[in-house]
């Protein structure tokens, strides 16, 4: 394998793993603030549409990812309105969104563009387009350096960046400011922020708006940066990877980065080599697609210990009986 | 309580008569959607010009899950419409099973063989014209390496594959042909994400013209090649519209023809069971040409096109079909 074809195949695992890791930032807050969220790829759905949806009407990507932010925004509203003030059960409100996402989509897909649940091929500055880093003509004659920076970092879209600009500023807000310490406070002993006089229902709400904005980039960015416009059920999954990649990563910004990564770069190894022979035994293209699913039971059973939610996860926090 | 069930039986086959009398016909939407801008899509464009051109009516219903096909099988021949047709391989063990049910109903199955005395089964040689659009690619092709990306793993998907990667070889021996499949789920066909990565990894590794057989998910491929700039291959439906400059050529697989001729069979009451094989010869499948791509297939690729069709034609060129053994001799 030459140099070309690891940056080829990193390149792939950066557009792949971004979805994921906006998925999973967003499942990150919700689920340390105590609220499990399965709705997360309902939630990408929603998003993927309104933001092709928008975008496609008004031919500006910018308005499109707004408009799939507060759908996706919407969507955590009601998973909030079901689980924090009603005490619901957070893992049915989660799978009732999931369905809600499923069919609102292909149902307001048709009503408007009447394309059997599309939306119509985005162009031009309707899709986030490639950007450019600078220096990266300059140092494209530069070895190893430039073709890294110049093909691996250079020319994704914006949403790229922001994904993974999104992971240290995530690690900063929950670890470095009194908003994040009581979030995370909220998600272990809700009783005790109670106590000290800061309002459980408040942060809850605050975390699952934050888990739908970021749900709102990941979906814009699949169908806007990665796709061309609005599919059924085009999310395909990528949202319980991104709850798997949480627990693998044990609910720390990090490490779910890594996690992400790694699901990513599992993805783009299946594509790139759809059948590989190892020792003289070809793994069959099967093994390959299923390999990020192996890897998540066997890393989760035994390789990273035990994996802990926090201690107030899937409870409805009550004030008193 | 067998006297009830007498009764009720002769008037449930009182009432299939009677629908039959005054039958519409049917036709069942696949999952993949209406307006897959592919095969589904090429089914409902054949319903929409019969309507047009013979008048009157007919039933349509669109699956929206696996769950859903054998009860919307059942309503649609319930209803009273006849013949119903059932498009996609997937509807072969369903149709086997109900249509002995309803003795009264003509069904018809597209891209599938189902052995009922009341089912008439639509198949196409998409080898052959998979062959056509291979010999077309070849040409086309700077680099010596092309591409095919599939949807489901399935023997029919690979016939597509085995067809074309024939008719590149044929052009140039030496050409490589590279092969993926998106998924084994039936969710494969609705997943343009994971198609135009797969895309960008075939032209990663050189290939610069690349074929697409995936019903939803083919839309990805396209815009990616376009993106990307190199060529693409449409399927079923003409697909040359969509990126006019980059797509070479659609690989036509009449779905559209097939539903107008049952219609027609069943308004003139000539509907024949058994199998019906569409070719190059009776233009089920073939290579479209059109305003979006004269440009970029020359005179020569035309010539040498259309002579290798004449060729399949009169059977001097023998198109291997996958399907038959379940081995592609070119890969």
């Amino acid at each position: 394998m030459d140099l070309n074809t690891v940056l080829l195949i990193l390149d792939s695992t950066l557009r792949l793993a971004t979805p994921l890791l906006f998925a999973c930032l967003a499942g990150l807050f919700s689920e340390r603030a105590g609220v499990f969220d399965i709705g997360l790829e309902g939630k990408m759905l929603i998003a993927a549409f309104f933001s092709a949806a928008a975008a496609a009407l008004t031919g500006n990507v910018w308005l499109g990812l707004m408009a799939g932010c507060a759908a996706s925004m919407v969507l955590s509203a009601i998973h909030g309105l079901a689980s924090i003030t009603f005490r619901g059960n957070q893992l049915i409100s989660g799978v009732a969104i999931n369905f809600l996402a499923t069919g609102l989509t292909v149902l307001i897909a048709q009503d408007w563009f009447a394309q059997g649940g599309r939306t119509p091929q985005l162009e031009g500055g309707a899709r986030f387009q490639p950007i450019t880093l600078p220096f990266a003509e300059a140092l494209s004659g530069v070895p190893v350096l430039g073709p890294v920076y110049g093909d691996l970092l250079s020319g994704h879209t914006i949403l790229v960046y922001l994904g993974f600009l999104a992971v240290p500023a995530t690690w900063y807000v929950l670890f470095r400011t009194r908003f994040g310490l009581r979030l995370r406070a909220v998600g272990e002993n809700p009783g005790a922020v109670d106590t000290a006089g800061v309002s459980v229902t408040g942060l809850r709400y605050a975390a699952v708006m934050i888990c739908g904005l970021l749900c709102g980039f990941a979906g814009s960015y699949l169908s806007t940066g990665l796709a061309a416009g609005f599919v059924k059920d085009m999310s395909a999954g990528r949202g319980f990877i991104a709850l798997a990649a949480l627990i693998f990563a044990k609910w720390r910004p990090w490490s779910a980065l890594g996690a992400c990564l790694l699901f990513g770069l599992l993805d783009a190894l299946g594509n790139r080599f759809q059948s590989i022979e190892i020792a003289g035994i070809a793994l069959p293209v099967q093994f390959m697609q299923a390999l990020p699913y192996i890897l998540t039971v066997v890393i989760l059973a035994g390789f990273v210990g035990k994996a802990i939610p926090p201690r107030a996860g899937g409870t409805p926090y009550v004030k008193e009986r | 309580m067998t006297m009830m069930n007498t009764l009720l039986g002769a008037a449930a086959a009182l009432a299939v008569t009677a629908g039959a009398a005054l039958a519409e016909p049917g036709l069942i939407i696949d999952l993949g959607g209406k307006f897959d801008k592919s095969f589904n899509e090429s089914a409902y464009t054949g319903a929409q010009r019969y309507i047009s051109e013979k008048g009157g009516a007919y039933k349509e219903t669109e699956l929206q899950s696996e769950a859903q096909r054998e009860q919307s099988m059942r309503r649609m021949a319930e209803s009273g419409a006849n013949p119903v047709i059932t498009i996609g391989f997937m509807n072969i063990s369903t149709l086997d099973k109900i249509a002995p049910d309803y003795p009264e109903v003509n069904f018809a199955i597209i891209d599938g063989v189902v052995d009922q005395p009341n089912v008439k089964s639509v198949v196409f040689e998409e080898h052959q014209g998979s062959f056509l659009v291979g010999v077309l690619a070849a040409m086309a092709s700077k680099t010596g390496t092309v591409s095919f990306v599939g949807g489901m793993d399935v023997p029919l998907i690979s016939k597509f594959a085995c067809g074309y990667a024939q008719g590149v070889k044929a052009v140039n021996p030496e050409a490589q042909v590279i092969v993926n499949m998106i998924g084994t789920t039936p969710a494969a066909w609705n997943d343009p994400v994971k198609g135009a990565e797969l895309t960008r990894a075939q032209i990663a590794q050189g290939s610069d013209v690349i074929y697409s057989a995936a019903g939803g998910s083919g839309v990805g491929v396209l815009q990616a090649a376009a993106d990307e700039g190199v060529y693409s291959i449409g399927v079923d439906s003409n697909q040359n519209y969509l990126h006019p400059g980059s797509v070479l050529t659609s690989m036509l697989k009449r779905v559209d023809n097939a539903v107008f001729q049952i219609f027609e069979e069943g308004e003139t009451d000539s509907f024949t069971p058994g199998i019906q094989v569409m070719g190059l010869a009776n233009q089920g499948v073939d290579w479209a040409l059109d305003e979006y791509n004269e440009e970029l297939i020359s005179a020569e690729m035309k010539a040498t096109v259309e002579a290798t069709k004449q060729k399949i034609i009169e059977g001097e060129i023998e198109v291997h079909d996958y399907s038959t053994d379940g081995a592609c001799p070119a890969l």
